[in-house]
């Protein structure tokens, strides 16, 4: 145009649309390469990760006798935000066959942050668990109708048996401990609290799968996300077959009933554990599902200790049976031998009298049989002051030391580490630091410890510890670590002795001995070869305790045994034929003799010990 | 003759042009797919889905273009005035006849299509305004030859904006400001636009805050400084001595300290005394202006005083004038109110789409913002979101480039007319397009309030396509014909 005072003025107009776009694209950089949080505020809104849940790994016993497996159960979870205005909830109680009331007080409890503290709008709060199939049947058929309802599948343990509630264990929620430990978990997940079940979670477990799905703007699933490349499969969890015999652990439970104590029993050769019963206990399937937080505090208050685990976290003074330990030492000590004679007044004897009436003088084999306590008092004064006792009694206390050491290489006073027992108790065997404290260094000799001679005194022992001591006599010098799952790879944890082999024999002579001619004599079976000992532990709370180990055949011994009834008087009585049975039940596959099995199963020692 | 020109229209159009209209709408097209898209679709041409029947718009407002290239050139300019009452009436008769959709009365159903006039006004306004001002004896000399053509944008604008509830469409006449900015207006004109936004902005959102001494609020003060320093500006531009610039800027000083002093004892109101200090120099600048004879700092004195009242009504008018939603979404965009569920929602899940694309996008289809619908309005208003998302920055700058192209473009057609009438309308085609690239895309990109105005050929709507097809294939036309202007 001709005289266009203005022509610049289009440079002025398109800089305005140069800068507009400018300060665009660099507004665009920003949110598109710098802001970095947006892309997971996206997936927040579309996808919805989906957990599936794994089946938990069965659990048999040593013959494949399925011992747990696992029943499906429902829960019902709801996302507030998805629930739409029109959401019709009066329909939804009716499926649910639930009131409005009970409907409104559960939303209130899931929105209520102390209660719930994980609450938030955006993600499903369980509204309902632990439902049977029949219950969500209705609602399944019309999940259409209820946005921001999902049904999550999920198992429960169930039980074949009423037995081996303690080495089993349970399954409940994680708590926040599991949480912060272990990133698997998610609130509500449940796992292995105690026992096998805990041992062997990570194996049980399996693996979570996920399903990540998209879902718009109002709450509506649309499907796979990306045709399922991000989804996985859930892991089913492994199976596991433990080293129980059913039948003989259902059998030492039945023989337990009414009384307060415990039973184990091993298989020597390879140190599995045959049977581990503590009385009371309870039937596993009262701590599944909604149940279980009940039950747990009924069994929590319960006087009798029911979720104590006996045969492995209870000590006791093992008595009379620590003779053949006692026995042991001293022979390879080079305190004794096997004709080493001590005199024996019976009731008379000082310091400590013998409970038994025999012959004197006694040699090893028949002061086992007769539980002489005179003899052993003798052989342990004689181990002990072997060098004198020194300078500052050095020469005393080096010898308790090295009296101590052998006790313990049984595997007494020390829990299991390498084993896949979950709870134990140490138990103890007192060092010489507890009686320098006690007495001072110069203060105690041979006959301030007498009583630890015949097992009594500060030595306390668990009745698994007391089956190992039985099964490593049986192996003349060598144990595996107890244990409760069946593979082979646990025959590596083996544990030598430094005694020699021939000292055995005299102790399990001794033994034999004491099932033919000595306390146990009532219950043996005599074409079963049993070897034992039994002990009556005297107890400052009450009646003494009846204690019995044993093993059988003694050429070739297939199962060791150890029995502890609390308050129940002598181990002859009620420990030895428990015991028996056991080992008649465990080698001959049944127990032939009903009658005594009925006594001693009926008698209640016990009257608050109960029955679940 | 006559024949040969008829033939020649074809090559005397603007292809590049037409290109980049071609790629834009063809890209709209593939985005409105993308966000209309759900699972169980079938086809992009099926006409029970938006997509589908953008196609059909889309179809329509090709023979709408090329009917319109085959007209003849002179129409336009002949009918400019009658298009314009007709219009006019439409304009008014239309909330008689409207359906209130979302608050809106502008909807005029037609059987199974409903179409927007308001979409249409923009084209014939630009042909009225350009009519008028292109008069050979038309010259912009003053304020006074901007009453008609202001009148001619006003009267529809408000129609719009009172009448039909549609203030988005309204706004879209302020685009002719930038026309008259080319025709001569003064650029003080479009200064003082952007003075208003400015002063508003600061002084609604500083009008709470406080000050740490005395009384007052940063809103005013932070006005009154920026008045205080245009003042001093334009007097020593005038004076053009240096002296005079230290005094004045000195006297200020020593001004506010003294009040800071005397704060120490007495609550000082410094609203007032920035008020005070304004005012005190709006009467030296027009005792200046008769001393001098500088007559045009007069303007400066008025504009200040202008302004004055201004910030006292901009807090009147956010609060009173203003509806709720207005207030809200002004609110949210200057980060005074968070509201991501109410009415920060569009705005916030705008962002999350746009930025969860990054840099390269999600692919075509694969954006989950936009196609789980977490975007209210995304295959219109918010369309960008989807073009951000799938397509990433790379498409996002891409598709602004060709914007920026396009309407580059425009203007150079406009430059190259001999016909000032063409120009004219030239300018108000690319001014608009301007105007609803900006406002459309800083909405989207969270920078401005969220006003409801379609980006052009992207959104969903057979109503704003044909009236950008219009608005660009008149253009078109007045342009193939430039030759033959002087003959």
């Amino acid at each position: 145009m001709i005289n266009d005072q203005f022509y610049k003025r289009r440079y002025v107009i398109s800089g305005i649309a140069v800068v507009v776009v400018l300060v665009y694209i660099i507004r665009l950089f920003y949110l598109q390469v710098i802001d970095q949080s947006t892309a997971g505020q996206a997936d927040n809104n579309a996808l919805v990760k989906q957990t599936i849940f794994p089946s938990r790994g069965l659990i048999y016993d040593r013959n494949g006798e399925l011992l747990v497996f696992n029943q499906p159960i429902y829960e019902i979870t709801l996302t507030m935000r998805e629930m739409g205005k029109d959401w019709d909830t009066t329909a939804f109680c009716q499926c649910l066959q639930i009131s409005r009331a009970e409907f409104d007080e559960r939303i209130e409890e899931i929105k209520d942050r102390r209660k719930n503290r994980g609450y938030s709008r955006w993600t499903p709060q369980i509204f309902m668990s632990q439902l049977k199939k029949e219950d969500i049947a209705t609602l399944q058929e019309s999940m259409f109708l209820f946005p921001g309802i999902h049904i999550q599948k999920r198992t429960l343990r169930d039980y074949t048996y009423n037995a081996a509630a303690h080495v089993l264990g349970s399954v409940g929620e994680v708590n926040q401990n599991d949480l912060d430990r272990d990133p698997y978990y998610a609130r509500g997940d449940y796992s292995g609290r105690d026992g096998l079940e805990r041992t062997y979670e990570k194996e049980l477990r399996g693996e979570k799968g996920v399903e990540v799905l998209m879902r718009d703007s109002r709450g509506r699933m649309q499907g796979s996300y990306q045709d399922g490349a991000l989804d996985r499969t859930a892991k089913a969890g492994t199976d596991l077959h433990t080293t129980l015999d059913i039948r003989l652990q259902m059998l030492a439970e039945e023989l337990l009933a009414g009384k307060i104590g415990s039973a184990v029993a091993i298989e020597p050769k390879t140190g599995e554990i045959l049977a581990l019963a503590s009385n009371p206990a309870w039937n596993p399937k009262v701590l599944v599902g909604k149940e279980r937080s009940k039950n747990y505090n009924i069994l929590l208050q319960d006087k009798t200790k029911p979720l104590l685990n006996r045969a492995t976290q209870a000590t006791y003074s093992p008595g009379s049976t620590f003779k053949t330990i006692q026995s042991l030492v001293c022979l390879e000590q080079g305190a004794i031998t096997p004709n080493t004679l001590y005199p024996c007044s019976g009731p008379g004897s000082t310091p400590i009298k013998c409970t038994h009436h025999h012959g004197s003088p006694v040699a090893l084999d028949r002061a086992i049989e007769q539980s002489c306590n005179p003899y052993f008092w003798c052989a342990f004064r004689d181990l002990l002051q072997m060098d004198g006792y020194g300078k500052d009694n050095e020469d005393f206390r080096r010898r308790y030391e090295l009296w101590r050491d052998a006790v313990m290489s049984f595997g007494l006073g020390q829990r299991f580490t390498d084993s896949d027992l979950n709870e134990q108790s140490a138990g103890s065997i007192p060092s010489t630091r507890l009686f320098d404290k006690f007495y001072g260094k110069t203060g105690w000799k041979a006959i301030t410890i007498r009583s630890l001679s015949i097992g009594q005194g500060e030595i306390l022992v668990t009745p698994l510890q007391l089956a190992n001591q039985a099964a490593t006599i049986a192996n003349e010098g060598y144990y595996i670590t107890p244990h409760l799952n069946k593979n082979d790879s646990m025959l590596e944890h083996i544990h030598k002795l430094d005694i020699k082999k021939q000292h055995f024999d005299a102790v399990k002579e001794g033994m034999h001995r004491v099932m033919i001619y000595g306390t146990g004599r009532h219950f043996a079976i005599d074409s079963l070869h049993m070897a034992g000992k039994t002990g009556t532990v005297q107890n400052p709370h009450g009646r003494d305790h009846a204690i019995f180990i044993g093993f059988a055949p003694v050429d070739d011994p297939q199962i060791a045994v150890a029995v502890v009834v609390e308050n129940a008087g002598f181990g002859a009585t009620w420990a030895c034929p428990i015991a028996t049975m056991m080992i008649e039940q465990y080698l001959t596959g049944e127990v032939k003799r009903k009658d005594l099995r009925k006594r001693i199963g009926e008698s209640v020692l016990n009257e608050s010990v109960k029955k679940w | 003759m006559r024949a040969s020109r008829n033939g020649s229209i074809w090559q005397h159009v603007d292809w590049i042009t037409i290109g980049l209209f071609l790629a834009l709408v063809f890209f709209g097209w593939m985005n409105i797919y993308g966000a209309s898209y759900t699972f169980d679709q079938t086809s992009i041409v099926d006409f029970s889905n938006r997509a589908g029947k953008q196609f059909a718009w889309i179809m329509g407002s090709l023979v709408l273009g090329g009917v319109l290239l085959l007209i003849d050139y002179k129409t336009y300019d002949v009918l400019a005035y009658i298009a314009y009452g007709a219009m006019l009436l439409l304009l008014l008769v239309t909330p008689f006849l409207a359906h209130d959709i979302k608050g809106s009365m502008s909807w005029i159903s037609l059987g199974p299509v409903s179409l927007q006039p308001a979409e249409f006004a923009k084209c014939i306004v630009a042909l009225a305004v350009a009519k008028y001002m292109g008069r050979y004896e038309y010259k912009l000399r003053g304020w006074r030859d901007l009453i008609i053509p202001f009148a001619l944008i006003g009267v529809p604008a408000l129609i719009i904006m009172v009448l039909q509830k549609e203030t988005g469409s309204a706004l879209v006449f302020a685009a002719f400001l930038l026309v008259f900015y080319r025709q001569g207006m003064s650029g003080y004109v479009l200064w003082t636009g952007v003075a208003a936004v400015a002063l508003f902005i600061i002084s609604i959102r500083w009008g709470e805050v406080v000050l740490p001494l005395g009384s007052g609020n940063a809103g005013m003060l932070t006005c009154m400084l920026l008045l205080t320093a245009v003042e001093i500006f334009f007097v020593c531009k005038e004076h053009k001595m240096r002296w005079q610039l230290l005094i004045l800027i000195g006297s200020v000083i020593v001004i506010y300290g003294i009040s800071l002093i005397i704060n120490i004892w007495v609550t000082v109101p410094f609203n007032w005394i920035a008020v005070g200090v304004v005012i005190a120099l709006m009467l030296y600048t027009i005792f200046v202006s008769v001393y001098w004879r500088k007559y045009q700092l007069l303007l400066v004195a008025a504009f200040c005083f202008f302004c004055i009242g201004y910030t006292q009504a901009c807090d009147f008018v956010f609060t009173r004038v203003l509806q709720p939603h207005q207030r809200i979404r002004i609110e949210v965009l200057l980060g005074m109110k968070e509201d991501p569920a109410g009415a920060g929602y569009n705005v916030n899940q705008a962002r999350i789409a746009i930025g969860s694309g990054r840099f390269f996008g999600k692919g075509y289809l694969n954006g989950t913002q936009t196609k789980l619908q977490f975007v209210p309005e995304q295959d219109t208003d918010f369309i960008f979101c989807t073009v951000g998302e799938e397509w990433g920055f790379l498409g996002s700058i891409g598709v602004l480039l060709v914007y920026l192209w396009f309407i580059l473009r425009l203007i150079g057609i406009a430059e190259r007319q001999r016909s000032t009438f063409t120009q004219i309308y030239a300018y108000a085609v690319a001014s608009i397009f301007l105007f609803h690239l900006t406002i459309n895309v800083g909405m989207v990109l969270g920078l401005l309030p969220v006003i409801g105005i379609p980006l052009p050929f992207f959104s969903y709507g057979g109503s704003s396509l044909w009236g950008f097809t219009l608005l660009l294939f008149i253009l078109l036309r007045l342009d193939a014909a430039r030759m033959e202007q002087l003959r």
